[in-house]
């Protein structure tokens, strides 16, 4: 994995490096004195900090890129044209180039992301407001989709290899493809018609209560659950074969122990790499299953504003989607880190 | 290159998927013609009415029949979704291959810039790049495929890197064919059928994120309608209507999937079957047996699947038996079926291999069977296997003292204090210097000889009565091989067990064990005390013994090899 050559650049927040390790050696880029592991933190900050760079680069550029006039397309046709000219010079968009842009990056700093050109709130408090519903929807998902697929790619895994329940393991690989193809929008209108409309069991719509929130929560968790039960399932396989899964067996240890303590810590680096994609890709979705179920985050927010030209709004809303995808990443490279004690990641 | 086309069509897969193609084909080319005017006509007096018999989906709130307007929707969802792939890929593999002839400064720029683009989910970025299209048609088209540039164009980067490495690529650079010549000439022909399948690949992604785009009010406006936009409509009116937000919705998983289907049949075909395990015939007799033995082996056959699934005997009649503190080997070249008959006897042979013998016990337990709970207890502490590659065989992810202790915590119920206390001594007995620190440890910081010694110890944490060493010291050095063998030797003596060692080295063998058992192709040929290797009759054995280099070999002449027949075969130098 290519690292930009710029990294790592930033203070060194790691201890003292306990040198390094004989039995390992360390890949010639890293720096000569720290651990692997704090090598590979560093390498992984510094290109967050790079990501963030180039996102932070991108959301000012947005507006520059739109074709024609970006004031008059947000503000319509029937504007006065001392109207637009007025709102061009809020947004700063009548002075140079990098004036404009050290401005942004000087309101960044100080957390002003402008006023909407909609509402005239100010960005940052709108997205204060809408911000916790998206985390909460996605954690969950990301919660029942990480506790339901383990068990089911486990046992499958399992039935599979003991050649007992292998009809039933088949079914279950062809009910997970079914349900991987299915996108998360096309599942919640489903389920909206048969747990609201038929059923008239669940609230269909809005943000709150717990009734409220299963229905969403489905809808987004479903097709990552299935998908990383597959993962868990081929990993799981893989593992069953090695020869210390024969030594552990070997031991006659009872199943528990020989499918928890011996074969899923080691699938589990390859299942918490499939799932920082999924929680990231789960981020990404609430912005679909937020306007199935009209809840009121941060996914609604970006729809709206981009519908509505309310050119603040979308960079701040961008931003903040992005600043989330690149901290869930490094969060996962961190977990992995602590997790994985061959740190098989950190050669990359 | 493969052309796994006409093959992956002869399944019953392909011809569905062939079906379907030709189906949505005939719908995209044919709806507006046959239901363009059911779809536009109005009716105010059929508004917003549910599925009947003229209207199998419904109506809509002008009206209009909704299965017309999603048959119809097909030509403009699949032109879209189309559309945005041709943007994805020629973009992605403009950029992929770009990267790829750069010098290498620019080159791992470019790189690490895909590398992060592609840390984005796909819909923000169709989100970002909207906002600079509008929420149009096209604009949506456009954002679509710019959303896809990332990951086509790593993929183009990763399959072109391969090409460029290549000899044939580095001799058209020396006789000075350009960048774009390298191009044009090696790379694109080269990459061209993988980037063909996830071509297919990505229109199914591309049509359900067009789909959410137009869902989500930011693709194609009314009056005009793709699948995405009458499901937005839909949704609206579900309550009186489900089946109007259901049918684009079916339209749009049925396409993706016969897209999908396109794409995988296009690369591979469906790979082989896999293995498919046999029950074992346990004609075997569990039984007390005789007290004075402790493994008792009777006509064992053991076959195994070979590709085709045929089944191959790879163990072809073997008994044996193994008294209390005996020391036995077993001698063969590889694929002599020496290592199935111990793992046999283990009791650790896969669910795809089929077992078939008279008697095959370990203290009288059946070992063709799962044992019961009281027996596996017995197995596990009375029973020790050490393996050939101690690195493969111990757990990468678990202390080498956790790997120690929970024998004698599970079939023993020791509190973990004493566990860890007997694993020291444990480590400590096989010469393993800290005992404390290298239980701490994991296997991968550990030198080979000392996991080695570690997985010894390993089976002395119970009570073994028999330990099986399955080639145990072929992955070590010869040094270390010795210390190896004066640790399993001071484990018998201390704790009486029996040992059954599996080697190709009959030198080693007859050096270590009281009884040496001879295999080729899966059966036993000769047995003889280790003592009276020399007096052995069967020329197999013979020619092993002659094959080993002593003190007197004449060194100017080449090494003795073993031929077909089993004889030693004396080549003569030319």
């Amino acid at each position: 994995m290519a690292i930009s050559p710029a990294t790592p650049t930033g203070p060194t927040p790691a201890g003292p490096a306990t040198g390094p390790d004989p039995a390992r050696r360390g890949d010639r880029h890293a720096l000569p004195r720290l651990s692997p592991r704090a090598s590979f933190v560093l390498r992984r900050l510094g290109r967050a900090l790079v990501s963030l760079a180039v996102v932070v680069v991108a959301t000012f550029l947005v507006v520059h890129l739109v074709p024609g006039d970006p004031v008059r397309a947000a503000l319509g046709p029937s504007a006065t044209p001392e109207l637009v000219e007025r709102t061009r010079a809020e947004l700063g968009l009548d002075q140079p180039a990098w004036r404009q842009f050290t401005g942004y990056l000087s309101g960044l700093l100080h957390g002003d992301l402008g006023v909407s050109l909609r509402s005239h709130r100010p960005v940052a408090a709108t997205l204060a407001d809408r911000f916790p519903t998206t985390l909460v929807l996605s954690l969950l998902a990301f919660l029942v989709a990480a506790l339901g697929a383990v068990p089911i790619g486990v046992a499958t895994a399992v039935a599979a290899r003991g050649g007992r329940g292998r009809a039933a393991g088949a079914g279950v690989s062809w009910a997970l493809s079914g349900l991987i193809a299915i996108p998360n929008f096309l599942l919640a209108v489903g389920l909206i018609a048969l747990f609201g409309v038929t059923l008239n069991a669940l609230p269909v719509a809005g943000w709150g209560g717990a009734a409220q929130a299963v229905l969403p929560v489905a809808a987004l968790a479903v097709g990552p659950l299935a998908y990383l039960a597959r993962i868990v399932h081929v990993e799981m396989l893989a593992v069953l074969e090695t020869p210390y899964m024969t030594t552990a067996r070997g031991k006659r240890l009872p199943a528990r122990l020989l499918y928890l303590r011996h074969a899923l810590p080691n699938m589990i680096t390859a299942a918490l790499t499939t799932g920082g994609l999924i929680l990231t890709g789960l981020v990404a979705g609430t912005v679909l299953i937020e306007a199935v179920f009209v809840i009121p985050g941060l996914g609604s927010t970006i729809v709206s504003s981009i519908t509505a030209k309310d050119y603040p709004m979308i960079q701040g809303v961008v931003l903040v989607y992005a600043v989330l995808v690149l901290g869930l990443n490094l969060l996962i490279d961190l977990v992995l880190a602590t997790l994985d004690p061959r740190s098989s990641i950190m050669e990359g | 290159m493969r052309s796994g086309l006409p093959r992956g069509l002869r399944g019953p897969q392909g011809v569905v998927t062939v079906l379907g193609a030709f189906a949505l084909l005939l719908v995209i080319v044919l709806a507006p013609y046959v239901w363009g005017d059911a779809a536009t006509a109005t009716s105010v007096a059929d508004r917003v009415q549910g599925p009947s018999a003229a209207h199998p989906f419904g109506t809509d709130d002008l009206g209009r029949d909704v299965l017309a307007r999603v048959l119809i929707a097909a030509r403009l969802s699949v032109l879209l979704a189309l559309g945005a792939t041709a943007v994805a890929v020629s973009g992605g593999i403009v950029l992929g291959v770009v990267a790829t002839v750069l010098p290498c400064p620019l080159r791992r720029l470019v790189s690490a810039f895909i590398d992060i683009l592609l840390s984005f989910p796909w819909l923000l970025l169709a989100l970002f790049f909207s906002v600079i299209w509008g929420a149009t048609a096209s604009g949506a088209m456009l954002a679509v495929g710019f959303a896809g540039v990332p990951s086509i164009a790593r993929l183009t980067y990763t399959l072109a890197s391969s090409v460029t490495g290549r000899d044939f690529v580095r001799a058209a650079r020396i006789v000075g064919v350009g960048p774009a010549g390298v191009i044009l000439r090696h790379v694109i022909p080269n990459i061209a059928p993988p980037m063909l399948v996830n071509t297919a690949a990505y229109a199914s992604t591309a049509l359900l994120s067009f789909a959410g785009l137009s869902f989500l009010g930011l693709g194609v406006q009314a009056p005009g309608f793709d699948w995405g936009r009458l499901l937005r409509e839909g949704i609206a009116r579900i309550y009186v209507n489900p089946m109007a937000a259901l049918g684009p919705g079916i339209a749009i998983v049925l396409t993706g999937l016969i897209l999908n289907a396109i794409g995988s049949l296009t690369g591979e075909s469906a790979s082989k079957t896999p293995l498919r395990p046999r029950a074992s015939k346990a004609r075997a007799r569990a039984g007390a047996g005789d007290p004075e033995v402790l493994v008792e082996v009777e006509d064992l056959r053991v076959s195994f699947p070979d590709r085709q699934g045929r089944l191959v005997e790879r163990v072809r009649g073997v008994s044996l038996t193994i008294r209390p503190g005996e020391t036995v080997g077993i001698v063969g070249a590889s694929g002599s079926g020496k290592s199935v008959t111990a793992m046999a006897v283990a009791g650790l042979l896969g669910p795809e291999a089929a077992i078939d013998a008279t008697r095959l016990s370990f203290q009288g337990i059946d070992m063709t069977a799962a044992p019961r709970a009281a027996d596996r207890r017995r197995l596990g502490l009375e029973l020790a296997v050490v393996f050939q590659d101690p690195l493969t065989s111990l757990n990468p992810s678990l202390t080498v003292g956790r790997q120690l202790t929970e024998v004698s915590r599970t079939h023993d119920g020791v509190p973990r204090a004493a566990a860890r206390h007997r694993a020291r001594d444990v480590l400590a007995s096989v010469g393993i210097a800290r005992p404390e620190r290298r239980a701490r440890q994991y296997p991968h910081e550990l030198s080979g000889g000392m996991r080695q010694r570690a997985m010894i110890g390993m089976g002395l944490m119970g009570r073994p009565r028999l330990v099986i060493a399955d080639e145990p010291t072929t992955a070590l050095d010869v040094t270390v091989q010795r210390q190896v063998l004066r640790v399993l030797r001071d484990a018998r003596r201390r704790t009486g067990s029996a040992i059954l060692f599996i080697s190709h080295d009959i030198a080693l063998v007859s050096g270590f064990c009281d009884r040496v058992l001879v295999m080729k192709d899966g059966q036993i040929v000769e047995e003889v005390a280790a003592a009276r290797l020399d007096e052995a009759r069967h020329p197999y054995t013979r020619a092993l013994v002659a094959c080993v280099p002593h003190m007197g070999t004449d060194r100017t002449r080449p090494l003795p090899v073993i031929d077909e027949s089993g004889g030693v075969a004396e080549e003569a130098r030319a």
